[in-house]
């Protein structure tokens, strides 16, 4: 049922902690939506909405998402409590982050993955790179499913911890240090503002084209 | 730490000097020193009684902050640097204009948030990423601190950040600014701009009356999106929309800022999709020239190819006019503001 402020009521099927702090909160799906969108979720009217990469598949049966929580940030203090059966609200999926069948680089930092995640589910993958920066090895929610697939065009980048496989660093570190970009290829980003911006100046600084270059931030 | 009281709203201080036992019009009194005269400490404020006085400052300061540093361009324009917190810095850019005849117009360019989330690639504030929101308080001290505060005659959110992701301090201190208690100020004076964050300019044209300015830089989404990430969860065509939902019957206006980008977003085709998009309004459209930013992959366009623009547009009837640069030399134009240098990284950032 939509309310005055164009959100729906949903029912939530699971929240749980897949990573320390990190969230992956699913609901019955009721709308249709493209790999790559975002939704407004509150816990009530009272709480203004916040925007959330949607984080499963065009076809899925549930709608899931991923959230952290903000240590000011009443909202996801709430989410963190939210159980199986109680009801949240969601707005309609919006927004023109999507993916596209052209050969791409994802690069994502922390709950950044969400989007593409959600592309790697609904489309084809063999032309897809996956970068994925964290600060801790339990950062790399999915890895088991996303190494199958995309195998050595999946790196980890982990900032505080190491570990078999994985790129010890930033993942601006890995990208300064890895010497071609393919400058015909897109780039997909998204992390806060502060990663896109650096990830963005050091992809200019490898002569990709900005118009290449496509980005979403979380604020 | 005392709580400023500069920022506070008429009916926030009538909550505060409830709770300290006093009468609700000692409110109204306190916010004419606040916003309407030239003290800057709670002291001085003559008719108020002088325990009352003292009771006030046990818990609350003034809340002036001078600047830190200022510097001056060749043209005039001054830019200020001010403390908004600990270890943080914003600047605000104060832009003379004496050519106008007869009446001499001063702007003040404030900012809005310590840093930017937005990430446009063609910002400079961008490059240092967030740090903080500011408080109405300390958006307003930029105002109320200002050296030549008294020849202020137009206020622009223009500097660093965008207003409406910290929108309820902007909000406040909008209606502190204009209203008859505060600063008393025409909301005719005031312009709020926006690269179209949606929800929040909805509230802001339903709640003031000061003007919209929107960071449009190209008709076309596909290319929008690679200057301006926003343009991924906040479509153009939805933003124009929203704006043209609402009331413009009274003398609000709403312009469209237009930064030129060399081969980017400054051909014919530009001015077609231009007047097809932006048909139905009454606006105004601001070209503005690209100050370069470091490792920049965009170019401005030239000066010949603005006027030509402009001219276009004027002769199918939009109103343009091309946007004069101030500052430049001293980093207070358009989307040069930055206080990377100085701010305090936050330590859990990490990625």
């Amino acid at each position: 049922m939509e309310n005055q402020k164009g959100l729906f009521s949903v029912e939530v099927v699971s929240n749980v902690e897949i990573s320390k702090g990190i969230f992956l909160l699913s609901v019955k799906r009721i709308h249709d939506f493209k790999a790559g969108q975002v939704i407004a979720l509150t816990v009530n009217d009272g709480i203004t909405p916040r925007l959330y990469s949607i984080c499963s598949g065009e076809e899925d049966e549930l709608l899931s998402i991923l959230y952290n929580i903000v240590p000011e940030g009443e909202l996801t203090r709430l989410m963190r409590m939210i159980k199986k059966g109680d009801t949240i609200k969601i707005s309609t999926p919006f927004g023109n982050f999507l993916g596209t069948d052209d050969s791409a680089y994802w690069i994502a930092a922390g709950t950044g993955l969400a989007p593409f995640y959600a592309m790697f589910k609904s489309a084809r993958t063999d032309n897809k790179y996956l970068i994925h920066g964290g600060r801790i090895l339990e950062s790399f929610y999915f890895q088991d499913e996303l190494m199958k697939e995309l195998r050595s065009r999946y790196v980890r980048c982990c900032s505080q911890q190491s570990g078999e496989g994985v790129y010890e660093g930033r993942l601006t570190n890995y990208l300064r240090e890895k010497a071609e970009f393919p400058l015909d290829h897109k780039y997909y980003l998204c992390g806060s503002s502060e990663m896109v911006v650096q990830t963005r100046d050091i992809l200019l600084s490898k002569n990709v084209p900005f118009e290449n270059i496509i980005a979403e931030i979380y604020f | 730490m005392k709580e400023r009281l500069l920022g506070k709203t008429l009916s926030e201080l009538e909550e505060i000097v409830i709770s300290l036992g006093l009468k609700k019009f000692v409110a109204k009194q306190i916010a004419d020193w606040l916003y309407k005269k030239n003290i800057s400490n709670i002291i001085e404020m003559r008719n108020l009684a002088k325990n009352t006085r003292e009771l006030l400052s046990e818990k609350y300061e003034f809340g002036l902050t001078a600047h830190q540093s200022v510097q001056v361009s060749i043209d005039g324009t001054k830019k200020y640097l001010f403390p908004a917190g600990k270890n943080q810095y914003i600047e605000s850019a104060y832009i003379p204009d004496e050519r106008l005849e007869g009446k001499s117009r001063a702007t003040l360019c404030v900012s809005s948030q310590v840093g930017c989330k937005m990430g446009c690639l063609f910002c400079m504030t961008a490059k240092q990423g967030f740090q903080a929101q500011l408080s109405s308080g300390e958006i307003l001290n930029q105002i109320r601190s200002l050296p030549e505060k008294d020849k202020l005659s137009n206020i622009v959110y223009m500097g660093m950040g965008e207003p409406f992701d910290n929108l309820d301090n902007v909000l406040r201190s909008v209606e502190i600014l204009t209203a008859d208690w505060g600063f008393a100020m025409s909301p005719k004076r005031i312009t709020v701009s926006t690269i179209g964050m949606i929800p929040g300019m909805i509230k802001f044209l339903e709640k003031s009356e000061a003007h919209l300015a929107v960071s449009l830089h190209s008709p076309f989404e596909e290319e929008r999106k690679k200057l301006m990430p926003i343009e991924n969860v906040y479509r153009l065509p939805k933003v124009l929309n929203a704006i043209k939902n609402m009331d413009w019957s009274g003398q609000r206006r709403i312009s469209f800022e237009y930064i030129m980008f060399k081969g980017v977003n400054d051909t014919e085709k530009h001015i077609k999709e231009l007047l097809k998009i932006l048909n139905g309004f009454k606006c105004r459209i601001n070209l503005l020239k690209f100050h370069p930013i470091p490792d920049s992959p965009l170019e401005s366009s030239d000066m010949r190819t603005m006027e030509w623009f402009r001219d276009q547009l004027k002769a199918k009837g939009v109103m343009t006019t091309i946007r004069a640069s101030r500052g430049e030399d001293i980093f207070a134009a358009c989307g040069l503001l930055s206080t990377k240098e100085l701010v305090k990284r936050k330590t859990n950032n990490d990625f």
